[in-house]
Order: C-alpha cells, then structure tokens, then sequence
C-alpha cells in the first residue's frame, strides 16, 4: 500500500504534541509517511518553562523531542527549514530552501508571535521579545551590560521575565496598560495582592499605563521609554511581552478563512476551510470562536487533529483556560469562571493582606462552584479546579474551602472529594477516573507509572500533588501493596497473564514473553507461565518449550531436597490404601534404600532418589497402579479424610468416597499455589476441612463447603460458601471456585488471602460462582471439563517417551554414573543427607557413605 | 559462550584446561535448560539459551553445596544472562559465574561459578 503523505508546518509544543497523538493512533505510521517542517534550528522545546533557562535549566533538559523519537517513527523532520508557501491546488509546500512537498494532509501549528506594539523606537537595538530559547539569550546577553529593564505587559509571560531581570540584578519596571497585573486571570482583588508580593520583591510596577515612546541614545540603544501617564524611566533594556498573535500569515496567502481577529478557522475537529488542511494550537481560532493562548488547548486540539486524520472520534469545542503558576515565588491560580461572569454568580472572599493571601470562590445560584482566583496560597487549585470544571457541589460549606490550611482543620478537601469525571490533568485531559482506572485496572502502584500510564502530571505539572493523592487512595483501596507486576519481564499480574493467555490462545512462553514481555523470563514469570499454560490445558508439562519452564521439581516430577537429591510421592487418593499398596511402597522404599516418612496430606513420602533413579522408582509404582501424587507442583496436593460414616459410629456421610471422587477429578490441576482439600464425614471435623483451601464438611442433608481456609505459618479459618449442597451441586461448585481462583488470584497466592483480598469478599464469590453473576461460569465449567478430560499421569507419560526419559540422568556424557555428592548417612534406621563435615555436598572427599549404601533395618 | 546454528548431530565441548572434551550433541540441550557433564572428574552445568548460545559453569551451589546448577532455570537480569539456583534461587551471571544477589556464601567463602569455555564442533 503507498502510504499518504502527512506534512506538518512548526515544530512547537503544539506540533510535537501532534506528531505523538497522531502517531499513537492505531495505523497511524503504517498509512502515513511524516514530514515535518520547523523555523528554528532545534527540535521541539518547552515553550511554558523557558523562563527556568535563566535559572540553570539547559536547552537539552527543555526538550520534548529527541532524535530518538524522531528516527524510531520515521519522521523526516526538516529543522530550520520553515513553510513559505502552500499550493492548495496541487496540493504542495513550499519550503525556505526552496524545496517542494506533496501532501495529503497538512496540519497547520505555526503558534503565535509575540505583540509588539508598534511604538517608536520598539524595535531599537536592547529591545526584546520573550518567545523562543534564542529570544532568552539574548535578553541574558543583553542584561549583563544593562542596568534598569522595563518589561511591557504585566501578564504572565511578563511577570516571569520581570522575574528574571531582578534576578539578573536589573531594576525592573512592569509597566501593564490595563489597572491590574494578570487582568485576564485574576480580578481587581487578586491583582491587587498580587501587586503588593511582586513589589515587595523589588519589582516597580506601573499599572494603567501605556508606552508610548522609546528613546535611543547616540549609540542607537534604548535609553529611556516613556510612558502614557507621563513617567519618564531610564532604561536600557525593554522586554516587550503584551500578548501574542496567531501565525496566521501562511493560511491568509493560501487563501484559508481565517478568523476577525486573527487564527485560522477550524471546527470542532480542527479542519480549516480546506478539507486536506488542519490547523491547531495558537495559529487556530477553535470552534467556539477563540484563539487559544494556553498549551492545554493546544494539547487538546493537537488529540482532536491526530483522531480526525486516523477516522477515530474525537473533538476539540472549547478548553479550559484555568492557570496555576508561581511567578517570582508567589502562587497565582486562576480557574473557570474566575470574573464571576455567570449570571446570577456570588463571590466569597478571603483576604489576608499581611501575609498576601487573597481568595475568591466564585458560586453559582445552585451552590455549585463555578471558579475563582487564588494569590498568595493556591493549594486548593487542584482540587478546586476539577470541582468548578465539573460543577458538582461543594463538598465543604465555601468559607471552609478559603480558610487556611491550619484554620479549616480537618476539613481541607483532598481528592476523595472529586467525582469521578472531574478533570486531574488539564493538560492531557486525564479525569479522576482515568487516574482510577491505571491503579486499579491497568496494575499501576506508583504515581510514577501512573504518569506514564495516562500522562497525567507530566504537562505543567500542577496536578502531581493531587494525583500523588488519588494514586495513594486508590491504592489504599485496592490493598495493593507490591508493585503487582509479576518481574523485571512481565509488567503484568499473574490473573493479568491468565487473561493474555487465555483470550489469546498463547501456547508458549516464547510468544508471550516476545509479545507482552522483555528479556529472557527468570524463575519467577517462567514457572508461573508454566502454571498458567497447564491450567489451560497445553498438554504434558515437560513438552517442547513448557520443559524450560518448570522449577526444578516440576521437571522433574519430584521434590528437590537438601543435598540435591529428590523425594517422591505416589498419590494416595483421600487417605485410602490397600495393605498391597502399602507394602509396594515399602518393598519399593527398601530396594532404592529411601527414607520413608508419612505425610500430613494422609501419603507416604520416599526420599534420598537421585535422578537417575527417578524413573526407575516411577517404573515400579506405576506399575503397582499407583500415579505421581503432584508433591512436587503448584496443584491440588491431596484431600484428605476421616472414615466416614462406613465405619465411624458417628459419621453421617461417606467423607473417603467423596474424597477420592474429589482428588481424583482435581488431580494434575495446576493453580497459583498448592492446594489442599479435606472432607469430614460429621460436624466433628476430623479431616480439618476448615483449615484447607476447600473443605466439605457432612450434614444430614448432604455437604457444606468451606473455602479459603489455611494452616501454615499464616493460619485462617475457613468460610461457609454454601450448605446443604448435594454432591452434584458441590462439586460444580468447588469446579467453579478453583477455576475462578485460577483465573484470578496472584502468584503464589494461597485461597486463604486471595480471598481477603477479594472485592466483595465472599459475597462476591458466592454471586459468582452460585449465581453466575460475571456470566463466566459455562467458560470455568468447560476448563474444569478439559482438565478432567485430558488429565494424564506425568510419571506414565514421562516413561512411555524415551526421548523424555533421557534427561533423567546424573550425568549427560555418563548415563549410568550416579552422581557422587549425593550422599547419606544412617540414622534412626534409615538414612539421612550427610552433613557437610560428614561428607556431603561436594567439596569434602572424604567418602562416609556413598550412593549405593545400604541401610538394613533391624 | 558460543553461538551456533542450531545442528542436531553438532557436538557440545568443554575446555577442562587439557584438551577439549566433547559431553553431548548441541540437539540434546534443551533451550532454557541445562545438563550436568563430568568433565576430567568434575561436575559442569552445560546451558543453551533461547537465542542458541552454550555456557558452561560448575554445577556445585555455593550455597546448598549441592551439585544442582545444572536443574536451574535459565532467565536475565536486565542485559545479563543468569540461571538461577533451584536450591534458594540465588542468581549466577552465566558469562562471569558471578552470584548476583550476595557476593559471599554464609561461611565467607566467594560465591562464584567456575566458567568454562565451551563450544560447538559441527
């Protein structure tokens, strides 16, 4: 397919913005080449921070765009070679060096110029403009010979370079046409303050005045301005920062429609009058008839743009201009409707002139907050700001809100008070939702991976305490502690690889690591992809890539103990043993001279096997009839019980039967942990069902089934799921519960705490797997059935396969050689591992024992 | 370490310091997995990653004294290629031999694999 051509004109914030919306749409780099054309001589920078230049932050640090970026999408970035000319017809730009670019689709983010108003002498030799990185140096160059700077505007731009003049040693005049400083943020009150804190730092400021002329000495410099109320300043250095203009000068001479008052015409999705042509940011008028002078507009619009050319929804129909900024270390904030234009609006003041403080809510005939302006303490901006955008009412009576911190007390609202779609991060648009949602849906426990999750709080900045909050909330309320990606591999939870694996029909680990990982896996995520690939039924658990995956029991059916040798345990299902079983077992214990010791699961464990006597002893109890017993895995260990009412004076069901039916149906079943089970036949709970994962306990009408129970280092009392069950209702149920399990819990994540942890607790696990209420209970139901149906023996399978049968050796390039370090002492009559000062392990030489000892017993 | 084409009937070797010495074919190495080799009387854990590579470090855990190298699974740690004890899951840098998470066993002594050279005669 030929891809289309993109050109975008300016390499801006805005542009920049653009390029990273656009090319994170879905096909967005497969359809479209890019080009991208820019005036200035370097990649995109951070126009808001570009006062912190003359406090020390590099040009490198103000970047937003690196090479990097620009060669992993392929865009051909022009740098110092601006748009002079656009062919609607043929569709072509003409560029500064004369070179000309077919498109597609043109996307105009040209931003604005600085206003200079067109005095005498505004453009003498010591006057500047605040825009660009170049425009800083050279005020910084200019202002090591000057002596008195005037800055002309006392908007926010206008402050910070003030700021910067004093800060460069300067006297420094603001001089602001309108009666108040930051006239279009704050009001009469606000400027007031704001006035007082900005001259307590040695700022002169001159308000209601205009320049009108700037005189120049012989030498053609700046020597003096004077201004429209007749004062008379000595200056040597002017920094004209009265507002900006849309760049509009592109699309006039193409003949675009543009705006009364300057900016491109667009709509709400940023298309210009010229279907094959956007425009967004500052050069645009947007659909509701402004001219945005704020990045989060741009930001919004640049999305907007991005959407429109990939076919997906989106649009851009007015912005929120609210405004928090520390200027010369005084905090100003300014938010929705701050004039309190609304009709039928009340204000509610706070103000504290000794300490600079001044306050204004703005409220609106329903009591929902509609704005206000905040100088000197602006804490409250982020809370305040999203509650004002969202119009809900306030969460605390208005007066409260104003106080003080330490005043208000306890009352001072934190996120918790937002609603959910109030707006965080005006900058990317997040909401408190969306902030919610990276915590609790996406796995995020930070607000570091929060910000790079949703980008919230990596624009101005503003919000990150805010976030800091909801994050924190979020967590609390979720009870994540561990960061719940799996490894350095997976950024994902177990439950959320279960997903992966499961809806996308991934068999191996190879794919998922390479589709939803990195690196190589470690023994972490390896055997928990093992688990979950065996739990969805991938067949044998040695076969092909599976094999790499298994801890060192699981490969090798068998339970690694101290000295490298292994323990073996046939399954005994519910307790039940023929006296012939037993005496296999013991005749197979003796002949291979193994340690035998009687479990608390009701089986019998063998130990001191080497490897390559594995099969062997797997050989003899198969063909005893016995099966691995799963010691050895993250799978349902055993079900234990008590005789039952077969034998017991006071059983009133038959607890073995059931516990053999139940481990029989379970066995082989891969989980996030061991499980363990216990069915008790009376109220008398021999079989301790209520201390195991599931328990089932008999009454008179049939079976009452505890979950989530556990003994060990963290013991927990089983929970009643469900009473009276008959035994097709029970074991539907239990096939339920541990599939849900499965699916849901963490790695090794006994039922025990997966179920504390579970929203809506056993309540929840009730709905779901008695009432279906996830409707997801057909899907478990059919696991169940495929695990059943394709169980297979291990130790069997691995027998029949000589091919699998060949890694059960001591040594590769000496099958029959046994493995020398491997080595026991007696003791009580049987034998244990050698100690290293007896002999064990490997560096001692001295033979006490060797592999082939033998224990003779009394 | 070596990489190779991945030949069945290619043949494993370790440099014992002698001579080389050849333990298994390359088709008999399980990627992501190990074999234990008896080379000149000592134990060698002979590994092959995903990508096709061969090392081999003693088998002896520092740790347990265990010869049980062999049986870890094979992973990364960031760039470095590790296998990881199955005895207390203590990671080694397969290139170095070096431990990655405590450079002393309990009894002081250094915690570190021998590295042999290894490679694959076709």
């Amino acid at each position: 397919m030929v891809k289309k051509n993109l050109v975008l004109v300016g390499h801006g914030m805005v542009g920049q913005r653009f390029l990273e919306e656009f090319l994170a749409q879905p096909g967005a780099a497969r359809d479209w080449r890019v080009t991208v054309l820019a005036e200035e001589a370097r990649h995109a920078y951070d126009r808001v921070r570009l006062t912190s230049w003359f406090s020390g932050t590099s040009a490198e640090e103000l970047a937003l765009c690196g090479d990097s970026f620009v060669a992993e999408h392929g865009i051909d970035l022009r740098l110092g070679d601006p748009a002079v000319a656009v062919d609607r017809e043929r569709r072509t730009v003409t560029t500064g060096s004369g070179q000309l670019i077919g498109y597609d689709a043109l996307v105009l983010a040209t931003g604005s110029y600085p206003f200079v108003p067109p005095v005498p002498g505004h453009d003498a030799p010591g006057c500047h403009v605040y825009r660009t990185l170049e425009d800083v140096a050279a005020i910084k160059e200019g202002a090591t010979t000057a002596r008195v700077g005037a800055v002309v505007g006392g908007g926010l731009l206008g402050l910070e370079a003030a700021g910067a003049l004093r800060a460069m040693g300067l006297e420094t005049h603001v001089v602001e046409f309108a009666p108040r400083l930051m006239s279009l943020q704050v009001d009469d009150g606000g400027g007031a303050a704001l006035r007082r804190k900005i001259e307590e730092l040695g700022v002169v400021v001159h308000t209601g005045a205009g320049t009108q002329a700037i005189s120049t000495g012989a030498d053609g410099r700046v020597r003096a301005m004077s201004l429209s109320d007749g004062t008379e300043l000595a200056v040597d250095l002017v920094v004209f920062s009265a507002g900006v203009r849309p760049r509009d000068q592109l699309a006039r001479e193409c003949g675009l429609v543009v705006g009364e008052r300057g900016g491109i015409t667009v709509d709400e999705r940023c298309r210009t009058s010229d279907p094959h042509i956007l425009a967004i940011g500052e050069c645009a008028q947007a659909a509701d008839g402004r001219v945005y002078g704020l990045v989060a507009p741009g930001y919004a619009m640049a999305e907007a743009a991005a959407r429109e050319l990939t076919g997906e929804p989106g649009s851009f129909t007015g912005g929120d201009t609210s405004t928090k900024l520390k200027l010369l270390g005084v905090d100003v904030a300014s938010f929705g409707d701050a004039h309190g234009s609304t009709p039928g609006a009340l204000d509610v003041v706070y103000t504290d002139t000794r300490a600079g403080v001044y306050k204004k809510l703005v409220i609106g005939e329903d009591g929902a907050l509609l704005g206000g302006v905040l100088v000197g303490d602006a804490d409250a901006y982020s809370v305040l700001r999203p509650l004002a955008v969202s119009r809900r009412p306030l969460p605390a009576p208005p007066e409260q809100l104003l106080l003080p911190a330490s005043a208000a007390g306890s009352s001072a609202v934190g996120g918790a008070a937002l609603p959910d779609e109030a707006l965080v991060c005006s900058c990317h648009n997040v909401s408190k939702a969306a902030i919610r949602a990276a915590v609790t849906d996406q796995g995020c426990t930070s607000v570091r991976e929060v910000k790079a999750c949703t980008k919230a709080g990596t624009g101005c900045g503003s919000c990150v305490k805010l976030l800091g909050g909801i994050v924190e909330e979020e967590l609390a309320a979720t009870g994540v502690e561990l960061a719940p990606g799996l490894c350095e591999h997976f950024a994902h939870t177990r439950a959320e690889l279960y997903e992966i694996v499961r809806v996308k029909g991934i068999a191996s680990f190879s794919r998922l690591i390479d589709e939803h990982g990195t690196g190589e896996g470690c023994d972490i995520c390896k055997p928990v992809v093992a688990s979950i690939l065996a739990s969805l039924g991938n067949g044998y658990v040695l076969d092909g890539e599976q094999a790499a995956l298994q801890d060192t029991n699981d490969h090798h059916l068998a339970n690694l103990q101290r000295n490298g040798s292994y323990s073996v345990v046939p399954r005994i299902p519910g307790g039940e043993i023929t006296p012939d079983g037993l005496i296999t077992i013991g005749e197979i214990a003796r002949d291979f001279g193994l340690y035998t010791k009687i479990t608390g699961g009701q089986r019998i464990d063998m130990f001191g096997a080497r490897v390559d006597q594995l099969p062997q002893i797997w050989q003899r109890l198969v063909d005893a009839g016995f099966e691995s017993g799963h010691a050895y895995g993250k799978a349902l260990r055993t079900v234990k019980s008590c005789v039952g009412q077969t034998w017991c004076r006071y059983g009133v069901q038959d607890s073995v039967g059931l516990a053999i039916e139940l481990e029989l149906r379970y066995r082989g079943l891969r989980s996030p942990h061991k499980l363990k089970a216990a069915v008790s036949g009376c109220a008398r709970e021999c079989a301790e069902a209520q201390g195991k994962d599931f328990g089932v306990i008999a009454t008179a009408e049939g079976w009452n089934l505890y979950v989530g129970g556990n003994g060990g280092m963290t013991p927990r009392h089983a929970d009643l799921l469900a009473a009276d069950l008959d035994r097709e209702t029970l074991i539907r149920t239990i096939d339920r519960f541990l599939m849900f399990y499965i699916r849901t819990a963490d790695r090794l994540e006994r039922t025990a705490p997966w179920l504390e942890r579970l929203e809506g607790g056993l309540e929840h696990l009730r709905e779901v797997v008695l009432e279906d209420s996830l409707g997801i209970c057909a899907d478990l139901d059919e696991l169940m059935e495929r695990h059943v149906g394709t169980y297979q023996d291990e130790w069997a399978a691995t027998l029949a396969d000589p091919e699998r049968l060949r890694r059960f050796v001591s040594f590769v390039n000496a099958p029959g050689t046994p493995d020398p370090t491997v080595r026991f002492v007696p003791e009580r009559d049987q034998i244990r591992p050698a100690r290293p000062e007896e002999g064990g392990g490997h560096r001692v030489p001295a033979l006490v024992a060797g592999p082939e000892l033998e224990v003779r017993t009394r | 370490m070596t990489t190779t084409q991945d030949t069945t009937t290619a043949v494993v070797e370790i440099d014992c310091g002698k001579r080389w010495t050849p333990v298994c074919e390359y088709g008999q190495l399980i990627p992501g997995r190990g074999v234990t080799a008896l080379v000149d009387g000592e134990q060698v854990a002979v590994f092959r990653d995903r990508a096709g590579a061969l090392y081999a470090v003693g088998n002896t855990d520092p740790f347990s004294r265990a010869s049980v190298i062999s049986r870890g699974i094979l992973g990364s740690r960031g760039d470095t290629p590790v296998v990881v004890s199955p005895m207390y899951k203590q990671a080694f840098d397969l290139r170095t031999g070096e431990c990655l998470d405590e450079p002393e066993t309990p009894d002081g002594s250094a915690a570190r694999l021998r590295v042999w050279p290894v490679r694959v005669i076709a």
